[in-house]
């Protein structure tokens, strides 16, 4: 059987988050895929053609609509519905937006939903992390005649680019609510690479002792060029916002290489790194859980150590 | 009556080690300590402080599981919920089926505002407010960080998103999924626990409710997950340095 597959685009109306482009990946992985993104938006050029251009792709599809300027899993769902008809998977990134809208879709279409899918097997057979990641699950969708599912950030690369697939306009006509409205959308504006797609990422821990402790952090960080993370402590207590939480309840990620400064490794901390390919552990207390899981642990003064990396790499 | 509907679910306590059993076929909840889900707790405390401050008269808790649900049930009245209804209910429950049975306690109950945890530690499916809300064509905020009434019949919603923060402003009623920086549970105090005995908590089953218990996801295997392989120690940052060039990650 081909599987037809339906991939949700993330985006900020003007660039395609590299999140679609790890969707592809994962629908690539069954053979003979036929894939289709479905960009929704106000205005879908930029993003459609940055869509069209990912290797693998067979079609874009756009759905213009000024209600499309927010992603609002409200107004969005119905119209992925609409498209949803001739597909047998529909996909989306398991990234905040994605979680709020897949499941909305599924409820939509009464299908079942898989996610965090972390490998396809086929297009009815999944394996996806429960218990945050202490055990693996295989899942069959046997008899459904459509499934939805989102795809784990951290088990898959983004796909290349090189592609041209053809754009089409797809023509909606469903009622769209105006129960749900956005308002605004604050983020601490930074240069720094995103820390869900960075190859780098340095995070801190309570050890750190202020928002101030951090700045040795952010210096490192931009010789790296690496991404900033924090952990729950180092957040609840302030230091950091809550955007930079790595973890369970945080983001997930999965970078080259991970750095880990003065932070204890809780479990729900060690779940969200744990596709990380390289593990360095700064921390005081050689006890300290995160060198169990270290590649390369360091028992020191994260004070006197950071700067000294500082140097050694500048 | 302005009332609030929070659902909850019996898992695994959060600080179990949780074990895959030797056949696949799950893992190992015998002798277990149970809880209320803690994204739960948050959905409740969070209309608990809602009806406190005068915003509601009473608050509902529902689950849909096996008998020893009543134990969470019974910690919750203990919280400070009003009366509980228990969906009585063996073997897999799937987010459509929750749902589908919340939107039969909805109809019979017509809350103004649901309120769930965004996830459950077990299967970590994050679909069920979602579902509800399509289900019940309603607003839906997922993953809330604060939540304020602004009229009778609107809401002011903060998310926290992968980009920061995010309002929104919702038409009530509406499903609300909480994120850990709600709020912070209150501890149920020994009195308390003794006046939950007496709350009501109501058994329903499904089929009186006419939800059918679907499974539309096969569960193959549960496996471990794989070891990390044990690192090195390195004496300074010189040596790590030198380390990480070796493996060209710098």
């Amino acid at each position: 059987m081909t599987a037809r597959i339906l991939i949700v685009a993330e985006h900020d109306g003007a660039k395609l988050n590299p999140s679609t482009a790890k969707c592809v990946s994962c629908a690539r992985a069954l053979s003979g895929a036929e894939i289709t993104i479905a960009v929704c938006a106000a205005n879908s050029a930029a993003v459609a053609a940055q869509a069209a251009q990912l290797a693998g792709v067979a079609r874009v599809l756009t759905v213009e609509n000024p209600a499309n300027a927010q992603p609002l899993a409200a107004v969005l769902a119905p119209q992925i519905v609409a498209l949803a008809g001739p597909f047998n998977l529909v996909l989306g990134p398991s990234t905040t937006y994605g979680k709020d809208l897949m499941a909305r879709i599924a409820g939509l279409l009464g299908a079942p939903q898989v996610s965090d899918i972390m490998a396809i097997e086929s297009p009815t057979r999944f394996r996806r992390p429960v218990y945050a990641g202490n055990a693996l699950l295989t899942v069959e969708a046997d008899g459904a005649a459509k499934v939805v599912g989102t795809v784990r950030m951290a088990s898959f690369e983004a796909a290349g680019t090189g592609g041209s697939a053809p754009i089409e306009k797809a023509a909606v006509a469903v009622e769209l609510p105006t129960h749900t409205r956005f308002v605004s959308v604050s983020a601490a504006r930074s240069d720094r690479p995103d820390l869900l797609t960075a190859a780098r990422v340095i995070s801190g821990g309570r050890a750190l002792g202020s928002a101030d402790g951090f700045k040795i952090l952010y210096s490192l960080a931009d010789k790296l060029g690496a991404a900033v993370g924090a952990s729950r402590a180092a957040v609840d207590a302030g230091y950091a916002p809550n955007e930079m939480q790595v973890g369970q309840t945080g983001k997930i990620i999965a970078p080259e290489l991970y750095v880990a400064v003065g932070i204890s490794g809780a479990i729900q901390h060690l779940t969200g790194i744990k596709d990380a390919r390289t593990i360095v552990a700064i921390n005081k207390d050689g006890e300290a859980p995160i060198f169990e899981v270290a590649d390369f642990g360091l028992v020191g003064d994260l004070f006197q150590i950071i700067p000294e990396l500082e140097k050694l790499v500048g | 009556m302005k009332r609030i509907l929070v659902g909850i679910k019996r898992v695994v306590d959060f600080n179990v080690r949780i074990r895959v059993k030797p056949d696949g076929s799950g893992v190992v909840t015998d002798g277990v300590k149970m809880s209320v889900n803690p994204f739960d707790e948050i959905a409740l405390e969070e209309a608990l402080r809602i009806k406190e401050r005068g915003g509601a008269e009473e608050v509902i808790v529902a689950t849909v599981g096996p008998a020893e649900c009543q134990q969470q049930l019974r910690s919750t009245l203990a919280m400070g919920a009003d009366r509980a209804l228990h969906v009585q209910a063996d073997g897999v429950i799937e987010p459509l089926v929750a749902a589908r049975v919340l939107l039969k306690l909805i109809e019979r109950e017509q809350p103004f505002l649901v309120i769930l945890g965004k996830q459950a530690i077990d299967d970590d499916n994050g679909q069920t407010g979602q579902v509800l809300a399509a289900l019940w064509n309603r607003p839906q905020a997922t993953y809330a960080s604060k939540l304020e009434l602004i009229s009778a019949s609107t809401a002011r919603v903060t998310r926290e998103v992968d980009a920061g923060l995010e309002t929104l402003e919702i038409d009530l009623p509406a499903v609300i999924t909480t994120d850990l920086r709600l709020n912070e549970p209150r501890y149920v105090k020994l009195p308390d626990i003794m006046k939950a005995k007496k709350k009501p908590l109501e058994t329903l089953t499904l089929a009186a409710l006419g939800v059918e218990q679907r499974q539309q996801l096969k569960l193959v295997r549960f496996e471990p997950p794989p070891l990390r392989q044990k690192g090195i120690r390195v004496k300074d940052a010189a040596e790590l340095v030198e380390q990480l060039k070796k493996k060209g990650l710098l």
